[in-house]
């Protein structure tokens, strides 16, 4: 029932799954779960990545390196150089995505969360569509170009389309979401139908979306008109997202939005006989075939279920945060996500704490490189330490010599 | 449940059944058919009466030169479209009396098929000619990379662990490679560089794969993150910083040192077609062949091949006869790693360029679908290779024509080919079966 | 060569698999070690054999003591095992089998495949065996894949053979051969080791018999006590040999199976036209070499894989229908392999017992769970069925084999049933679980349930039938009464018709 130590990050895991069966349950399975190693793994991780930071941050900082030059005729500048380029590197860190201490009012500081907060948004929305499928055992590479797709269609709706303010909006958003689901039906119509694995697909229809997005941006009715550059024109404020702080902040009601559909998959994970029926195929389709359920067509609305998530990803950045069409629409969100969804165990509550900090980390980028001069790539490497450390839990007990958790008792005989 | 309700469901199934076996036993002759007919329909009736197009077999540089020759552009393209039709037409017929057809069909097919489209482009360009050996040898070239990543695929593969990491792998082996050279200036040290590269991100899939367990597709994606970030950050900082330890294009203009020179084969590189396309290359070709050959025999008539592949298939049962699994794998995963390394090498020290961020641009992908394609078989996994590399040569070939179609059409080609060939070509083939399961007694 | 166990202890956790067991194989001899299914023989010889470290205790050959790291080891050392789940590589070829892990090499340094090849014919030869080296072992009958490990085996020149209960797959017939070839081998000077929980074989072949009991060794005995004497010190009370079971009371033909017909993935014909036909409240039980069909059989009724012909339950017609709708019209399925079909092993006991039931009220209302529902379910079916677990809401994979079986059980006897399919039901099961599983299948069958039972334990099928149908090569050879004699029973299991009436 515990957590075990060999679990992968896409597997069901026991003490979640059960625990959140019913309230009192579900408070001790969380205590359980915390005490015996989950949220300190995560913690250890994240330490780790913090630490693996640190590493490319003194390499490529150039006062160490002089200093380093002349290390053993006075060590202390080396150490005190290595101190600096930290504490700047994470004081930007901090003051990128959380609170801007050399802001001069509390509104202009906190700028930075609203800004984490938003780009979380989409990170949490794709996040969400990507661990259903890992809980239904598909691993779906394509919320990038299913993020394109969706963001495609919304643009034409909120651009092409003239309705009255709210109903526009939803009707963007809903196109977002078919175009989400569409690109995620193929891959799951082709590995129905013919056993096409779905990681293999996604990727190449990735590729599509971009070269498809890339040609329509050619066209007049997809540029602004007299410009010549694959660049839209802002859609219409009819289908916008409205601030949620005032015009101070580009933080919108898309994230509200997504913590709503973070709960609306929780039910649908937990609470529904087709959650059941994801789940249930996910941990062993043999079985559940046998009991009656559908495998192809599970894995068909699995994917379109994921799609429609990464549809929305996309529909919410024009809608909300970006506006306009680009070719560079989807930026990185879709491969992000993969990570947030992944960090989450695939469980939306867990997907909204993912996204959040992934949020922040991309918030900072900017900060990073002006202020202590790291490239963003650097968040890459820190995003990727800290889930290959959550996914291997024994490790990371060993690195920081954490206790073992309870040994599940698990008779074979 | 009603007793009205019972039979139209019946009724229903039966036919989606039907149809979907139906569909799955004539794919390939229906795909055929219709690409012939689009092929008669555009290429061969697209040119107008008269035009012309006009062929070049050789270089410039070519010892034994071919003139270039013209052909009446719509009569080719017919003919070339009805071969494609008759290709389609057997391709029925064997799928009607369930004879089995061989790899030649689809080579054919999709030579006449390139044919008439080539034609097609070709037709009335009289300035341009329609450059067929140097497009064969800048397929070989592209291909590289794709083989490499392929090979290490397979290598991995046959063992039980998947590698998505290829793409991380490659773009290990083009970031070490150039520095190794710069700092050295010796292309060939890059070239030995490359795969201690690869093998590094080999043993984090390993350490991660085969010793915690951790799924193998979430560690290959997530190992693709790290190394372009690790890869970037380097770039932009140390890189950037000091260009002396990535001047492998400044050098190649300067002094010609830095780059892998061709090595024509004598004799052999002389030959006229086949030559340039196959014996005028720099040393990581010559390699590649020699891996590719090496791979084929070792795997299937070596004890080590033998053993690797027993561990793929079934753990259990090899760890019973005495061989150890996990040492087995891991050793499968460096070997791949170190493949993967050395295709990166392509992009840097062959080309003679520098690095640059994410300039793998997802070909560690597309060698995955290569392998798959190539039925986790070094000599199919090279064929695939080369396809997707002749593919990305027509698309260049055809910017160069000028061709009347949009470029992001033709740059989204190979990978609607790699959907269509893994949906429809290799439904049916079996990956090993102990894939993506980790060994545990 | 002499081999001894001194104080052999395993432990999984806080299971004790190996309680400090004793044992000595004495050269030329066969040694049977007798117990049930769970009672943990096979622990003991993985110990043995290197697959698994032992927390305690020494193994000695020829009075010295080794150690093994691994099953190479314990090959070089003359110790040969056939493993209860075959070892083989299915794409490879006999040959490729049975060189691998000590391949011979040619003067190329690759591998020497003709060498391979005469050392399975030789092999093959000298015992009677018709092995083609260049066959794929997926190509193969499970009698003849048995045959492989057994070559495998002596080709590595075992003086120590260990057989994981080895005759789980055979006809009587077959049975009889492999004991002989068991006995030429120790009289030819190779010590035995028999895995089983068959007393008849064991009476049959042994020469010395150790019986281990929940982990321990509880006694020794002489092949001449009798089988009830076995079988008391095999599970620890006495039992009694036979399944108490009333006269059956048949009524109308509930399931009627007319020419049904089925092909594998490769277009190998797996049903070559099954009829028969089974009555509410009775059982039928179809006997029959694993392989032959009979797995097809159950899953061409259940609707999971294509057949033609016809499947009629109560006069509707099952074929071409989904799983769904035949678990619909009232048709309970145990599985064959409980572990891969049966249950979701990382899903809770609660979850599992209501896997096909989901969708239906109280379980769901439109498409929303009722937890409740679901959880007052578990603990009336965990009482019911005793399923013997800590919680309803613990991992169907935590459970033992024989309570996973008992979800299973439970789960599909919830609905109002017309028929009950049980495949293979307590293969792999104690002897405590067996005596339930049996209890339960005759309540159904005397609730006025049709039940077909699949089976290749002989004794299962004497014991449950009301009628026995033999498969052999995807056709019932013969359907006859329960107490047919067991040679007559082997000779259709093999395919040959029944002589006298």
């Amino acid at each position: 029932m515990s957590a075990e130590s060999n679990k992968s990050a896409v597997e069901e895991n026991p003490a979640q799954a059960s625990a959140s069966e019913d309230g009192g349950d579900r408070a001790r399975g969380m205590l359980r779960a915390i005490a015996e190693s989950n949220a300190l793994v995560v913690f250890a991780a994240i330490v780790a990545a913090l630490i693996v930071g640190s590493v490319l941050v003194i390499i490529a900082n150039e006062d160490v390196i002089d200093a380093a030059g002349y290390f053993f005729s006075r060590p202390g500048d080396t150490f005190a150089a290595i101190g600096t380029a930290i504490v700047d590197a994470y004081g930007a860190l901090f003051r990128g995505s959380i609170y801007n201490t050399n802001a001069d009012t509390f509104v202009d500081g906190i700028k930075p969360l609203t800004g984490s907060l938003t780009l979380a948004t989409p990170l949490i929305l794709a996040g969400l569509g990507l661990g259903v499928g890992f809980r239904a055992g598909l691993f779906n590479i394509g919320a990038q170009g299913q993020v394109i797709i969706g963001a495609t269609i919304a643009w034409v709706l909120g651009f092409h389309v003239g309705l009255p303010f709210g109903i526009h909006l939803a009707f963007a958003l809903l196109g977002g979401l078919l175009g989400g689901a569409i690109w995620g039906f193929i891959p799951g119509v082709l590995k129905a139908t013919s056993g096409a694995n779905e990681v293999i697909v996604t990727i190449m229809l990735n590729y599509v979306a971009l070269y498809l997005l890339s040609w329509l941006l050619t066209f007049d009715a997809f540029q602004i008109p007299g410009s010549d550059n694959p660049k839209s024109p802002n859609i219409l404020d009819t289908a916008a997202w409205p601030k949620l702080l005032g015009d101070n902040y580009n933080l919108h009601w898309g994230f509200i939005f997504a913590l709503v559909m973070a709960g609306v998959i929780w039910w649908l994970m937990e609470r529904s006989t087709l959650g059941f029926r994801f789940r249930a195929v996910g941990a062993n389709p043999h079985a559940a075939a046998k009991a009656g359920m559908n495998v192809k067509l599970t894995y068909i609305l699995v994917m379109v279920v994921a799609g429609a998530m990464a549809g929305l990803a996309g529909a919410n950045q024009i809608l909300g945060t970006e506006r306009s069409l680009t070719a560079d629409i989807a930026g990185s969100i879709g491969f992000d996500a993969i990570t947030v969804a992944l960090l989450g165990r695939s469980r939306p509550f867990g997907i909204v704490g993912a996204g959040l900090l992934f949020g922040a980390l991309s918030a900072s980028g900017p900060t990073l490189q002006v202020q202590a001069g790291l490239p963003i790539d650097i968040v890459l490497v820190i995003q990727s330490v800290i889930v290959l450390f959550i996914a291997a839990p024994p490790l990371v007990r060993f690195l920081f010599r954490l206790p073992e958790p309870r040994i599940v008792k698990e008779v074979t005989a | 449940m009603t007793a009205v309700a019972t039979p139209t469901v019946q009724a229903e199934r039966s036919i989606w059944k039907t149809t979907a076996v139906f569909l799955s036993r004539w794919k390939a002759p229906i795909g055929y058919s219709v690409m012939a007919l689009l092929s008669l329909l555009v290429f061969g009736f697209g040119p107008e009466p008269g035009q012309t197009t006009s062929f070049a077999l050789s270089q410039a540089s070519d010892a034994v030169q071919i003139p270039v020759f013209s052909l009446p552009s719509m009569l080719t393209a017919i003919v070339l479209s009805v071969i494609a039709l008759g290709l389609a037409g057997y391709s029925t017929y064997a799928t009607y009396a369930e004879k089995k057809v061989g790899v030649w069909l689809p080579i054919a097919f999709g030579l006449a098929f390139m044919g008439a489209l080539l034609t097609w482009a070709g037709a009335g360009r009289d300035s341009t000619n329609v450059n067929i050996t140097g497009m064969l040898v800048s397929g070989v070239f592209l291909a590289v990379p794709l083989v490499f990543g392929s090979l290490a695929g397979v290598v991995n593969e046959r063992s039980g662990v998947v590698n998505i990491a290829i793409e991380g792998q490659l773009l290990a082996g083009a970031f070490l490679a150039v520095i190794v050279a710069s700092v050295t200036s010796n292309a060939y040290l890059g070239l030995v560089a490359a795969p201690i590269a690869g093998a590094l991100v080999g043993s984090l899939l390993a350490l991660f794969a085969v010793k915690y367990w951790v799924d193998q597709i979430v560690v290959g994606v997530v190992l693709n993150v790290l190394v372009i970030g690790l890869t970037s950050f380097f770039f932009s900082t140390v890189l950037s910083d000091r260009p002396e330890l990535n001047q492998a294009a400044a050098q190649m203009q300067a002094d010609g040192g830095i780059v892998l020179q061709s090595l024509p084969i004598p004799l052999l590189a002389d030959i006229p077609v086949l030559g340039p396309v196959l014996f005028d290359h720099n040393l990581l070709v010559y390699l590649m062949y020699a891996i590719v050959i090496a791979l084929q025999i070792m795997l299937f008539k070596s004890r080590w091949g033998l053993r690797v592949r027993a561990v793929g298939e079934h753990p259990k049962a090899a760890d019973t006869v005495g061989i150890k699994v996990n040492r087995t794998r891991v050793l499968s995963v460096l070997l791949g790693g170190a493949i993967a390394g050395l295709g990166g090498a392509f992009f840097t020290v062959a080309n003679g360029l520098s690095f640059a961020k994410e300039m793998t641009a997802g070909k560690g992908f597309i060698a995955l679908a290569a392998m798959i394609l190539g039925r986790w078989n070094p000599t199919g996994a090279l064929m695939a290779a080369l396809l997707f590399g002749f593919a990305d040569a027509l698309r260049i070939q055809l910017g160069i024509i000028g061709s009347p179609i949009p470029s992001e059409w033709l740059a989204m080609l190979p990978y609607l080919a790699t959907i269509f060939a893994v949906a429809g070509l290799v439904g049916k083939s079996r990956p090993p079966a102990a894939e993506n399961i980790p060994y545990k007694k | 060569m002499k081999l001894e166990l001194r104080g052999i202890t395993k432990k999984f956790g806080d299971f004790v698999a190996n309680d400090s067991i004793d044992l000595v194989v004495e050269p030329g001899t066969v040694h049977a070690l007798l117990g049930e299914n769970g009672a943990g023989k096979s622990t003991l010889m993985n110990v043995l054999f290197g697959l698994y470290d032992a927390d305690g205790g020494e193994v000695l050959l020829d009075d010295k003591p080794v150690k093994f790291d691994g099953p190479g080891d314990a090959m070089r050392a003359g110790i040969g095992m056939v493993h209860q789940h075959f070892m083989l590589v299915r794409p490879f070829t006999v040959a490729e089998n049975v060189m691998l892990g000590h391949e011979p090499l040619a003067g190329s340094r690759l591998l020497d495949f003709s060498m391979a090849r005469d050392r399975v014919t030789h092999l093959s030869q000298k015992f009677g065996f018709d092995i083609d080296p260049d066959a794929v072992i997926d190509d193969l009958s499970v009698g003849a894949e048995q045959r492989v490990e057994i070559i495998k085996a002596l080709s590595r020149d075992a003086n120590v053979l260990i057989l994981d209960e080895p005759t789980a797959v055979l006809t009587p017939q077959e049975t009889d051969e492999l004991l002989e070839i068991v006995r030429q081998l120790a009289d030819s000077g190779t010590s035995v080791v028999l895995i089983t929980h068959k007393l008849r074989e064991v009476q049959a072949v042994a020469d010395t018999i150790t019986v281990i009991r929940r982990g321990k060794v509880v006694g020794t005995a002489k092949p001449t006590a009798t089988q009830e004497e076995l079988a008391s010190l095999m599970v620890g009370r006495d039992v009694s040999m036979t399944v108490d079971k009333g006269a059956a009371k048949p009524g109308a033909t509930m399931l009627e199976i007319e020419d049904l017909r089925a092909v594998d993935d490769f277009d190998i014909t797996t049903l070559d036209g099954v009829s028969f036909d089974v009555k509410a409240g009775e059982i039928l039980c179809v006997a029959g070499v694993q392989g032959n069909g009979q797995t097809e059989l159950a899953e061409a009724i259940l609707g999971a894989i294509p057949a033609s012909g016809s499947v009629t339950l109560d006069g509707t017609e099952l074929l071409g229908r989904s799983i769904r709708h035949v678990l619909r019209e009232g048709v309970g399925f145990v599985p064959e392999d409980r572990t891969e079909d049966g249950l979701v092993a990382k899903f809770t006991i609660e979850n599992n017992l209501v896997l096909d039931l989901i969708d239906q009220a109280p379980y769901s209302r439109g498409g929303a769970i009722n937890v409740k529902a679901i959880e007052d379910n578990a603990v009336a079916k965990v009482e019911e069925f005793d399923v013997r677990t800590t919680s309803a809401k613990a991992t169907a994979g935590s459970l033992s084999g024989g309570n996973q079986q008992k979800v299973v059980l439970a789960r599909e006897m919830s609905r109002p049933l017309k028929l009950l399919i049980a495949s293979q039901p307590t293969r792999g099961l104690d002897v405590g679980s067996i005596e339930f599983v049996h209890k339960r299948i005759i309540a159904e069958r005397d609730n006025g349930t049709a039940v077909l039972i699949i089976s290749s334990e002989l004794d299962e099928v004497v014991a449950l039938a009301d009628r026995i149908a033999v498969m052999y090569h995807g056709t019932i050879v013969d359907i006859v009464p329960p107490d047919t004699d067991r040679d007559t029973l082997g000779l259709l299991m093999a395919g040959g018709k029944q002589v006298t009436a």
